[in-house]
């Protein structure tokens, strides 16, 4: 790759950015401490660090969204001082946020256009924006629609115009953050194409992330955060995976989950023909089979908002279904009139819900109260009709001890801890019940590298003591490391089964974007065509 | 009924559509910009009462129109205070408000005129006189349109016609000018608006400015155009109606026209039947009166396509990223 361009630079060329002791804290919580970066211009520089490690502050605070109470910041051998948006982009820099910008019943072109109109009059302004917009786009490969709403484009085009934006108001410095997080791996390869035409018109482009794959693949230097401060600033070439996962984390860590085969047993759920149709009367399932058995782990990848979430509420007694669903052969009743998610967990299903600030948690109580949620009526948390706060307090002790929860406080309001610790305290709720069957989504996100490794280390030793286990993720790294066999969801369908040691994940990601003979080769644009068509919308 | 009758209610709609519309369109500009306004009711109120306040104590209905504009005006401001700088909650600062409106026009009317709370009636230059439109009269022979436009259309306050042109206006600032864009943007999601570099604190102070001169029109047409005098709760509900017609019209400016149109048909109709005789049942008026209500419930429910709100509306916006 082209990680050697920079080195043809002359040492004094100034940077296109430096930050100089960058300080910021919100109340008591130090986000970024002393921070110095320098990025040089041309190139491709990343920024690594785990979930909470002050990236996106820094760079919010570089895009003028937030003020830094100390350091300064240099553009382009310029001390320049942003106080907001608008003196960052005069500055030329531009900024691609993880939840996109755009207003949804606008079209592209009114996207593009908003506060960075020609006069008060907005007709003049549209039309010379539509003809710039034309020349970007066949100039960087970033064809959209500019008559398109937003609303009906999928998130990879959403994404396009997000860059388009920049470009418009001229940035030749361009920060994305975690800008793979939503796309399918055939999307990010484009993206990653328009990055490196973006770098060879001399724009310089930070990229926040926290996959070390991308970094290594495009990156060309490489600045690692932890804790609020910048651990480390390294070529990319000369570094490894394994070493920035350590300047990351700040001790070794595993990449690969350690498991053993997996000695499958009887099925324990059997689902056949489920179908849901969501309240405006979209079918989102349209007849998923598939079946799970004893000791192994089903993963099912998929773009978000292909069916999967439907699929584990269904199943989760969160939301009614048709079809049929059988746990240990006995039929479950999918109308909801019988049976719901209480009796669901009482027949042993344990469910890790996708998004656990809105449905695994209740933020503004405490961890021993969340602790017993949907379980408060059993025996040992009561004390006749009343509850036995005390014995659940000292359960939910119990359960932070052994999975490590930090801090290890059982008073604490589930929104003081972090998304990590968060997570493990659902994940301790759910699997401590001993399940027949589990279902988890996004088990990992918005989780650090050090919580996410001891989280898988858990859903395979539940999988190693003989329980069934489903998974739906949509980090492809995650289903292919946890799953013993891989079903695809696209469109509210299974698209195929594969086993992880006989696919790729190029053979995946053709699947999750609905193109179901694998062997040939595939244009960009129907993988893409297939996708606006699903209508795959970024998940929040 | 004859043809007469029909042009008198036809009069009598335009006339009583006007403070609506006025109103309304102050609502949508407010709404737009992802601010409830649930005060226009006490706005119009407000306005009502120093319009008339101050023509009464100077005898000019132009320095009462400013100074109903201007109490307007700064409860608009109140309410930008609160619910864009301090985030407060927008309903409950609407709603204050009302209240705010009708305790303090009784009580200063009481104060200044000692009639009960009423202003004095108004007469003479201190009321908005009508206006006739050119050829007014030469065309009132005119067989049919003749009359719709002499005696309908023409003939009434210069601040209907104000109404009226407010309409094209708002659809031209909304849909033509970059202004109306960022407005637009504001409304649905303003972390957009303020990454592009516009102040969404601006935009929001902009829109409940015109909200307030607007509403403050509408205020000051009520007691100085369509009645004579200032009287307690005059407004009777017309703001609430207003925000009604704001969602029949799914918050666009010519559907809003429409809207207080059929809201002051319905008014003028009750104001002049007793009640309405179907031969088979009669109709009691007071269900006429009702009807705006009934029908921005059945929008609301759904039945006549869906009407979505400015999705940004009523939450104060925090910076995140």
């Amino acid at each position: 790759m082209a990680a050697h361009d920079d080195t043809g630079r002359p040492d004094t060329a100034a940077p296109a950015i430096e930050l100089k002791g960058i300080s910021k804290a919100f109340g008591p919580v130090q986000a970024n401490k002393d921070i110095s970066i320098r990025v040089m211009p041309g190139t491709i520089h990343g920024i690594i660090g785990e979930n909470g490690a002050g990236k996106s502050t820094l760079m919010s605070i570089l895009y003028g969204f937030y003020k830094a109470d100390a350091g300064e910041i240099w553009v382009h051998g310029a001390r320049r001082e942003i106080p907001d948006s608008q003196a960052a982009i005069a500055a030329g820099i531009g900024m691609v946020f993880q939840h996109f910008k755009l207003v949804e019943n606008f079209t592209v072109l009114e996207n593009v256009v908003l506060g960075a109109e020609e006069g008060a009059r907005l007709t003049p302004s549209l039309s010379k924006a539509r003809k710039l917009l034309k020349q970007l786009s066949e100039e960087y490969e970033l064809h959209v629609d500019p008559d398109a709403l937003i609303q009906d484009l999928g998130v990879g085009m959403q994404q396009r115009v997000e860059i388009l934006k920049a470009l418009y108001r001229q940035a030749d410095i361009l920060i994305l953050d975690e800008p793979t997080g939503v796309l399918t791996p055939a999307e990010a390869d484009h993206l990653f194409r328009i990055l490196e035409g973006l770098k060879r018109e001399g724009k310089t482009i930070i990229l926040i992330t926290h996959k070390l794959r991308e970094i290594m693949e495009i990156t060309d230097t490489v600045s690692v955060m932890r804790l609020g401060e910048m651990t480390a600033t390294v070529k990319t070439p000369e570094t490894s995976p394994e070493q920035l996962a350590e300047l990351m984390v700040g001790r070794k860590v595993l990449l690969r989950v350690d498991k053993a085969p997996a000695r499958p047993g009887e099925t324990v759920l059997q689902v056949d023909n489920l179908k849901v149709t969501d309240s405006k009367g979209v079918e989102r399932l349209r007849g998923v089979s598939l079946n799970v058995r004893k000791g192994e782990i089903l993963g099912i990848a998929g773009v978000a908002g292909n069916g999967q979430s439907e699929l584990l509420e269904v199943l989760g007694g969160m939301r009614e279904g048709r079809g049929s669903v059988q746990l240990n052969g006995q039929e479950l009743d999918l109308s909801g009139t019988k049976s719901d998610a209480r009796t669901r967990r009482r027949r042993g299903i344990a469910h890790v819900p996708e998004d656990r600030q809105r449905e695994g948690l209740i933020m503004d109580f405490q961890a021993w109260e969340n602790v017993g949620f949907g379980y408060h009526d059993d025996p040992a948390y009561c004390r006749g009709m009343f509850m036995d706060n005390a014995a659940l307090r000292k359960d939910t002790e119990r359960k932070i001890e052994k999975f490590d929860v930090r801090p290890a406080n059982a008073d604490l309001a589930a929104k003081s801890f972090s998304g990590g610790n968060q997570q493990k305290l659902v994940i301790a709720r759910e699997l401590e019940r001993n399940p027949d069957l589990l279902l988890v989504g996004q088990p990992t996100r918005g989780v650090d590298i050090g919580a996410i490794e001891f989280i898988h280390q858990q859903i395979v030793a539940l999988r190693d003591e003989g329980k069934a286990v489903l998974l739906v993720s949509v980090e492809l790294d995650e289903i292919m490391a946890l799953s013993d066999r891989i079903a695809v969801m696209f469109d509210g369908s299974i698209m195929g089964e594969r086993l992880p040691s006989e696919t790729s994940e190029r053979e995946l990601g053709l699947l999750m974007a609905g193109i179901s003979d694998t062997s040939r080769e595939h244009s960009i644009k129907e993988v893409e065509e297939n996708l606006a068509h699903s209508g795959g919308k970024v998940m929040t | 009924m004859d043809f007469l009758t029909i042009i008198q209610i036809g009069d009598s709609t335009i006339r009583l559509a006007t403070p609506l519309l006025l109103a309304c369109l102050a609502g949508l500009f407010s709404e737009r910009s992802g601010i409830i306004d649930i005060g226009l009711e006490g706005k119009m109120l407000i306005s009502a009462f120093f319009s008339a306040a101050v023509a009464a104590l100077t005898g000019s209905v132009w320095l009462g129109l400013l100074a109903g504009v201007a109490a307007a005006v700064i409860f608009s401001l109140i309410h930008g205070l609160a619910s864009i700088t301090f985030r407060g909650d927008q309903l409950i600062s609407g709603v204050a408000l009302n209240f705010l409106a009708s305790g303090m026009s009784v009580l200063i009317a009481q104060d200044i005129f000692a009639q009960g709370g009423r202003t004095p009636s108004l007469s003479g230059d201190a009321r908005f006189a009508s206006l006739d439109l050119p050829f007014a009269e030469a065309l009132s022979g005119v067989p049919i349109l003749g009359p719709i436009y002499s005696d309908m259309l023409s003939g009434h306050t210069i601040l209907v016609y104000v109404a009226l042109l407010a309409v094209p206006a708002t659809w031209y600032v909304l849909f033509r000018t970059r202004f109306g864009l960022r407005l637009r943007a504001v409304g649905e999601n303003p972390g957009a608006v303020d990454t592009a570099g516009v102040s969404v604190k601006r935009l929001r102070y902009g829109a409940v400015l015109i909200c307030g001169l607007l509403s403050g029109l509408g205020g000051a047409y009520l007691s100085t155009g369509l009645a004579a005098g200032f009287t307690q709760e005059m407004t009777a509900g017309r703001g609430y109606i207003a925000l009604a017609a704001l969602i029949f019209a799914k918050w666009r400016p010519w559907q809003a026209l429409g809207a207080c149109l059929l809201f002051g048909f319905l008014q003028a109709v009750s104001n002049r039947f007793n009640s309405i005789d179907l031969i088979l049942f009669e109709i009691p008026n007071a269900f006429v009166l009702a009807l705006p209500y009934i029908l921005t419930v059945v929008i609301l429910a759904g039945f006549v396509g869906r009407a979505v709100p400015p999705r940004a509306g009523g939450t104060p916006y925090v910076k995140e990223r």
